[in-house]
């Protein structure tokens, strides 16, 4: 027989007893989380470091940084712009090719097509967006370099162009805008669109007066990351956009003719740079090294900002059905 | 306000505009989808055109003449066998022999060939050259190629071809071993692909133009017994015929071209001009080489395989277990709010980023960690961090946001309903995870980690800034071994100036797609076959 227990005992039994198990496991699986902070941290550190080490050198200083027209950190120039120029180049040419493309064709996979067509053609793009970029790289090279060679002239085209490396960006960044441009699309509520054609507006009327301007949110956040994205982009540019950077003597030179902007001859672009200088046998100690970090952290800053830039837009302007 | 409305007839036509301009972006926007297919298209084309085609090869030994000297000599040093230069001394000599038999050229036969008559050979049809017996002889009135290859090579006695056939010696009457006749005869009864040719003529061929050390030399690294008929093409390849490409065209050009090909080839001296497909079982199984004739993608793939195995291994259960505390145990509190929007801003980090971090913290802070050292495993003086574990991190780190953000939706689709019943039978939370929410995410896990892990696959930038780009030429053995992966690979064949390298290149890049859509179409069947709807 058992003994008759007291209140305070059973309310004893039946409380919360410390379970170490789940607690290691809680703990645990913080931690896990908590990685993705520490792998910020260490991004961040670890180019302000190394990018520190650059600037406390006595040949480089800020300004030299932001100024000069030359990048060619073993004989003493560090002009950072040339790089950006290179970069923006190749994303302003991405986003040509792929803002109106990939706007049309969001339109017309929302708006338009039949949800069979659509069905066809949606894992098509996703195969596009799946391709690895080295293989976009091999692309611009064998194929849009001699294609543009042969339209513009050999003369006018050399074989590592901007163009054809921004051209074939537009292509890479084109799955991404379209896939989330359709979302924004599609997530515009469709009494608006009823609405719409119950005033009487044909088709097109409603998708680019009503859908469109309900969706702009969305579509700007895509545009946005589509361009971090570009900006980042790095095979396509280190295999087709040129094995140095555009140096100039002086910016009265770069500005002459515009060389600074042909898009028809080579420049390297920041990632295009770090991967050249990082490829090779690269010292710890030289001023090589030093300065890639300074490149890294001017690329990250610029596309850290351009995804807050988005996330702020998408909260700022976002319609709430 | 109405009158600013059209009214009649201008209403018709106002209606008839809009739909016009309707029509027309309809079919703009029509334009760019087809467009976008279309690109997709042209950029698979583009590659496989490059994986086959004509290509202007030389040889130091060229193959049809490696066959043609084995079959030379040993005709030449088989017994009862006479050559005479002159065919008029060859045919007196013949037609006087009612056992012999002899090969001349059809004009010389023609010219000179009294006494002798032509056997004909039932299975071949010989051009620009004769088999030729006595007209005395009146047994051997047909011969097939069978018996035509042991009539001048092994066979001794005219009985052992047939045994209708007399019991006596075979006696050859043969044009000199610089004659165009003998090797046209060698040509069409032998064959000119040292591939076709069996076994033991491969061995002789070796043995013929390598010095015994060299012989020897191949023998110690394994016995002949243990080689396969496909060991010693290659090693003939390799060591004998060294074929140099000077030149390739993709296969649009050897198509529409043709003509013109053949004629650039012909000028070029001593160029062979040759179909080759690029990507063969050759190229899979063969290690890295800066030789493009003999390249393949073997160290490539296994270094590929032992990086993303790493990366698995990493950021798997990492990646699952972020996901299962941002959805089950996170309260939204700060801290949970700071680690959420952080992996959205890591997702949308550049790669190239990623690669620096490897660089200074895994390659460079860890080094001991990374290179093997610290285990005593390596050799510390020449070992460094640039390694598979390195990469293998790297790449896990670039991944991880990936991985949580698509387990957290497949966490989140798991009816909260589930967890209740659970709960309310008393396990604890992580029971009910264990047991009841994870099983049912699983397949949707298992589809978002196989697409990261896709991602590595095929990523390249980072890895290049980790250091995989030197040239490597020994498979990878280990997580601290050197290696290159796939799409490295492919980047450095791409930079190389030399055609060869950008069809190798090709080559690569179709082993690299056919590997990640396994990959994908694997993805695709989980989520097909797992699909559940609650």
């Amino acid at each position: 027989m058992t003994r008759e227990r007291s209140a305070p005992e059973i309310h004893e039994s039946l409380r919360k007893r410390p379970r170490w198990g789940e607690t290691v496991i809680h703990g645990l699986l913080l931690v896990f989380a908590g990685l993705s902070i520490v792998t910020t941290l260490g991004i961040v550190l670890v180019l302000f470091s190394q990018a520190l080490h650059f600037f406390a050198r006595p040949e480089v200083s800020l300004a030299r940084f932001l100024t000069e027209s030359q990048w060619q950190p073993q004989i003493g120039h560090f002009g950072i712009l040339v790089l950006i120029n290179a970069t923006l180049l190749t994303s302003l040419i991405a986003m040509v090719v792929a803002l109106p493309t990939g706007l049309a064709i969001a339109i017309y996979l929302s708006e338009y097509a039949s949800h069979r067509t659509r069905s066809i053609l949606k894992p098509i793009l996703e195969v596009l967006a799946g391709i690895p970029t080295v293989v976009y790289g091999y692309f611009a090279l064998t194929f849009m370099t001699p294609l543009l060679q042969r339209l513009l002239g050999r003369d006018v085209v050399e074989v590592f162009n901007v163009a054809s490396a921004g051209m074939v960006i537009g292509i890479l960044i084109l799955p991404l805008i379209t896939s989330m441009a359709e979302d924004a699309l599609s997530a515009v509520p469709y009494a608006l669109r009823e609405a719409a054609y119950g005033l009487g507006a044909t088709r097109l009327e409603t998708a680019l007066k009503v859908v469109t301007p309900a969706a702009m949110s969305g579509l700007i956040a895509a545009f946005v990351v589509a361009i971090s994205r570009a900006i980042g982009e790095t095979m396509i540019v280190a295999i087709a956009a040129g094995a140095g950077p555009r140096n100039f003597k002086s910016w009265r030179e770069a500005l002459h003719h515009l060389a600074l902007f042909n898009p028809f001859k080579g420049a390297e672009t920041m990632t295009g740079h770090i991967v050249r200088i990082s490829g090779g046998d690269i010292s710890y100690e030289s001023i090589d090294y030093d300065s890639l970090f300074a490149i890294g952290l001017t690329l990250f800053l610029i596309t850290l900002l351009l995804n807050i830039l988005s996330r702020r837009i998408v909260r700022r302007y976002r319609e709430v059905y | 306000m109405m009158s600013d409305f059209p009214e009649g007839q201008e209403l018709e036509q106002f209606i008839k505009r809009r739909r016009q301009k309707g029509l027309i972006w309809r079919s703009l926007f029509l334009l760019a989808t087809t467009l976008g297919v279309l690109v997709l298209m042209v950029l698979l084309l583009t590659i496989l055109n490059k994986t086959l085609g004509y290509v202007a090869v030389r040889y130091r030994m060229e193959p049809d003449e490696l066959v043609v000297a084995l079959y030379r000599t040993i005709m030449l040093d088989a017994s009862q066998t006479q050559t005479l230069a002159n065919p008029a001394d060859l045919t007196r000599g013949l037609a006087a022999d009612p056992d012999g038999v002899g090969i001349m050229a059809r004009a010389d036969f023609e010219a000179t060939g009294q006494g002798l008559r032509v056997v004909p050979i039932t299975d071949l049809s010989l051009q620009g050259v004769v088999v030729v017996v006595s007209e005395a002889n009146t047994w051997l009135t047909d011969l097939t190629s069978l018996e035509l290859m042991r009539l001048f090579t092994i066979a001794t006695t005219w009985s052992e071809l047939r045994p209708e056939w007399p019991q006596r010696p075979i006696h050859r009457w043969l044009p000199p071993a610089s004659s165009p006749a003998l090797h046209a005869f060698i040509a069409q009864v032998y064959g000119e692909d040292p591939r076709t040719q069996p076994t033991e003529a491969l061995v002789a061929m070796l043995a013929m133009h390598l010095s015994p050390g060299a012989m020897r030399q191949i023998m110690a690294e394994k016995p002949l017994s243990a080689r396969t008929h496909e060991d010693f093409y290659q090693l003939l390849v390799d060591r004998v015929m060294e074929p140099t490409i000077l030149e390739t065209w993709s296969f649009s050009e050897s198509i529409l071209n043709r003509k013109a090909i053949q004629a650039r080839v012909a000028a070029m001296p001593d160029a062979r001009l040759e179909f080759r497909r690029w990507i063969t079982w050759d190229f899979i199984t063969s290690p890295q080489s800066s030789r493009p004739e003999f390249a393949g993608v073997r160290t490539a793939i296994l270094g590929s395989l032992w990086v993303v195995f790493i990366t698995l291994l990493f950021a798997i259960p990492v990646g699952i277990g972020a996901a299962i505390y941002l959805e089950e145990y996170g309260s939204g509190g700060w801290l949970d709010q700071l680690i959420e929007s952080n992996i959205n801003n890591l997702a949308g980090v550049p790669s190239i980023i990623y690669g620096m971090l490897g660089l200074a913290v895994f390659v460079r802070a860890l080094e001991p960690l990374t290179s093997g050292s610290l285990f005593g495993l390596v050799d510390p003086a020449t070992s460094n961090g640039r390694t598979v574990l390195s990469a293998g991190l790297t790449l896990g780190l670039l991944i991880l946001p990936l991985i949580i953000i698509n387990a957290r939706e497949a966490i989140r689709a798991v009816p909260q309903a589930f967890r209740e019943a659970s709960l309310g039978l008393g396990a604890t939370q992580w029971q009910t995870i264990w047991s009841h929410v994870l099983p049912n995410a699983l397949p949707g896990i298992l589809t978002g980690s196989i697409l990261a892990i896709s991602r590595a696959f095929g990523e390249t930038a980072p890895l290049v800034v980790v250091g995989a780009s030197t040239a490597i030429f020994l498979d990878p053995h280990g997580p601290f071994s050197k290696f290159t992966v796939l799409p490295i690979q492919i980047y450095q064949w791409t930079s190389r100036p030399q055609a060869a390298f950008q069809n190798l290149a090709a080559a690569a890049i179709i082993v690299l797609l056919a590997l990640l859509l396994v990959m994908n179409g694997l993805a695709v069947y989980l989520r097909h076959k797992y699909r559940r709807t609650y």
